[in-house]
């Protein structure tokens, strides 16, 4: 399948799920998904299209979270992006590891530095961050202050 | 039937990952799996928020020591995938790029050949390899001026240009290497206890690579021809003819010789950029990165390295998300693990070029009487040494 065919044949398929479609270059393609249609397209994606997962990359911005779920056709040498948006206080995404199982450790990292918490994923646990770091401190949000290092470091000690 | 887990980590200084392993088994036999990583986490990717995108390129080339030229290449191709069609890089740059990719490449091979020699009980080929390692990193050190964290990549282009006087010696001393590597991969070869100890162990199969989107020499060991290099040419590899390297067996003695035989395809690229290498500018003086949002990957000595940069107009990246190959090739552990014996282990968890097999202890706990017997580092290479050595035995080989 030549790029044209692998481009229309996600928009035929999930017309009702694409809200945006963005041709950056010939070799980059970021495509805007409806959350509740995530499992869907990356099954399609990556099972009959056998694009090869590369990772995740969980964003905290000022209106909100966005995942992209970066997906390469190595023999084109073509990466496909699906962006999905969520709200701050509504973080709950399907997870992808059931359909795809390199992808258990992007969402238990997302899930401790962001946040965002991912349905049906069978071993959400911590990945990197240690043990005693506090619940509900998440690194990578945009509210995360440095000051907040400081409380982290002190912690456990007695006054 | 009786249960034993078998912690292994989480620190030892002999390499530069601290990961600690559980290892669930019945006997000798591994029945189940556990990794544990984050002893290492600094925030890079945090801390790359924090600086302008020229100072980023220094941040990232110290997440590893020894792909400590593929993180900044491969986060340079994402800013300069936000500049687009813009970004013009000289022909001169990009054949700087490849060549100190491609020594790195043979370093970083040679000192897992080296490491992988100590763990099957081969000290001869742990010295060999490292005394010519040692010769690889004073090809960098005259070409770059550093030994390690070249801080050759720059947004645009290169740093420092190469001087054309060193090319000779360059090329001598990488014939010099030819010669070695025709001889170990001769005696690997040829070893009938290598083929005993590696062939059939730790299989991943084409399924599982592809399940757990293995990277690198790890899934070219099983068959799967993909290589960055190749699918989305960067720097000059599209100007130069070379193959990419594969086997189909899927084992450890696959993953050695993919290693080997890269060795020699990393020399001839070298040798044919060094002849070809333009005259020419070497800085497409970028200077201001527009809004947007871009992806540089690069194949890395142990798979494909993935940078994702967003900016926002400003002086910073507002995101910068790096993974690394082993993030996606430590999982597969589940499958090539499982079903061995603890000898193995070493050499299995050590063929995806992950740096974990550094054992610190071992502690053998009893599921039955919890009683707790701690053994070293040491003890469990050796056990694995032993193995080869019963199998010489066992053959007649002194």
């Amino acid at each position: 399948m030549n790029r044209e065919e692998i481009l229309n044949n996600i928009k035929d398929r999930f017309k009702d799920c694409i809200k945006n479609f963005v041709d950056k270059s010939p070799k980059r393609i970021y495509i805007d998904i409806e959350p509740k249609c995530l499992r869907d397209v990356v099954c399609y994606v990556f099972k009959d299209l056998q694009a090869r997962f590369n990772t995740a990359s969980g964003i905290h911005t000022r209106v909100g979270f966005e995942i992209l779920y970066h997906f390469s056709f190595d023999n084109l040498g073509l990466i496909i992006s699906l962006r999905v948006k969520l709200e701050t206080d509504k973080a709950r995404i399907d997870s992808i590891t059931p359909i795809i199982k390199g992808a258990e450790w992007i969402e238990r990292e997302m899930h401790e530095l962001l946040g965002i918490d991912f349905v049906g994923h069978p071993n959400l646990k911590r990945l990197l961050l240690a043990e005693d770091w506090p619940e509900g401190v998440y690194p990578l949000r945009a509210d995360y202050k440095e000051w907040d290092k400081n409380s982290i470091r002190d912690r456990g000690v007695k006054e | 039937m009786s249960r034993t887990i078998i912690p292994i980590g989480p620190y030892h200084p002999l390499q530069e990952e601290p990961e600690f392993f559980q290892l669930v088994v019945d006997g000798e036999k591994i029945v189940d799996a556990v990794a544990n990583i984050g002893y290492n986490h600094r925030g890079i990717e945090k801390l790359s928020e924090l600086k302008s995108f020229d100072q980023a390129t220094f941040v990232v080339e110290r997440i590893c020591g020894i792909c400590s030229n593929s993180h900044p290449l491969a986060y340079v191709q994402a800013v300069e995938d936000i500049i687009g069609a813009d970004c013009v890089i000289p022909e001169r740059a990009l054949y700087i790029r490849t060549v100190t990719a491609e020594i790195e490449r043979i370093h970083s091979h040679l000192l897992w050949l080296g490491l992988a020699g100590h763990f099957l009980g081969y000290n001869t080929v742990y010295m060999w390899a490292w005394k010519e390692r040692e010769e690889i990193l004073d090809i960098l050190e005259e070409l770059t001026g550093n030994r390690n964290n070249y801080a050759m990549n720059k947004i645009g282009g290169v740093r420092r240009d190469l001087n054309k006087d060193s090319f000779g010696g360059v090329i001598k001393r990488l014939n010099k290497l030819i010669e070695f590597m025709v001889m170990i991969k001769k005696a690997v070869l040829d070893d009938p206890v290598l083929h005993i100890r590696l062939k059939g162990v730790g299989i991943l199969t084409q399924k599982d690579c592809i399940d757990y989107c293995a990277l690198g020499p790890t899934s070219r060991a099983s068959g799967i021809a993909k290589d960055v290099r190749k699918d989305e040419p960067y720097a000059a590899y599209d100007r130069i003819s070379w193959n990419v390297i594969t086997q189909n067996e899927g084992d450890v003695f696959a993953k050695v010789v993919v290693r080997i035989l890269e060795i020699f395809e990393s020399i001839d690229i070298i040798k044919q950029c060094l002849r070809k290498m333009p005259d020419g500018p070497i800085d497409a003086h970028i200077k201001d990165i527009p809004p947007g949002e871009g992806i540089g990957h690069i194949e890395a000595p142990r798979g494909e390295c993935f940078h994702y940069v967003r900016s926002d107009g400003s002086n910073r990246p507002v995101r910068h998300k790096v993974r690394a190959p082993t993030f996606m090739n430590l999982p597969t552990y589940k499958q090539s693990l499982i079903g061995q014996t603890i000898s193995d282990a070493t050499i299995i968890l050590a063929a995806i070029d992950p740096c974990y097999c550094c054992t610190e202890r071992m502690t053998i706990i009893d599921a039955n009487n919890k009683k707790k017997t701690f053994l070293s580092q040491e003890e469990l290479i050796r056990l694995s040494q032993k193995k080869t050595e019963d199998i010489k035995n066992k053959m007649g080989i002194k």
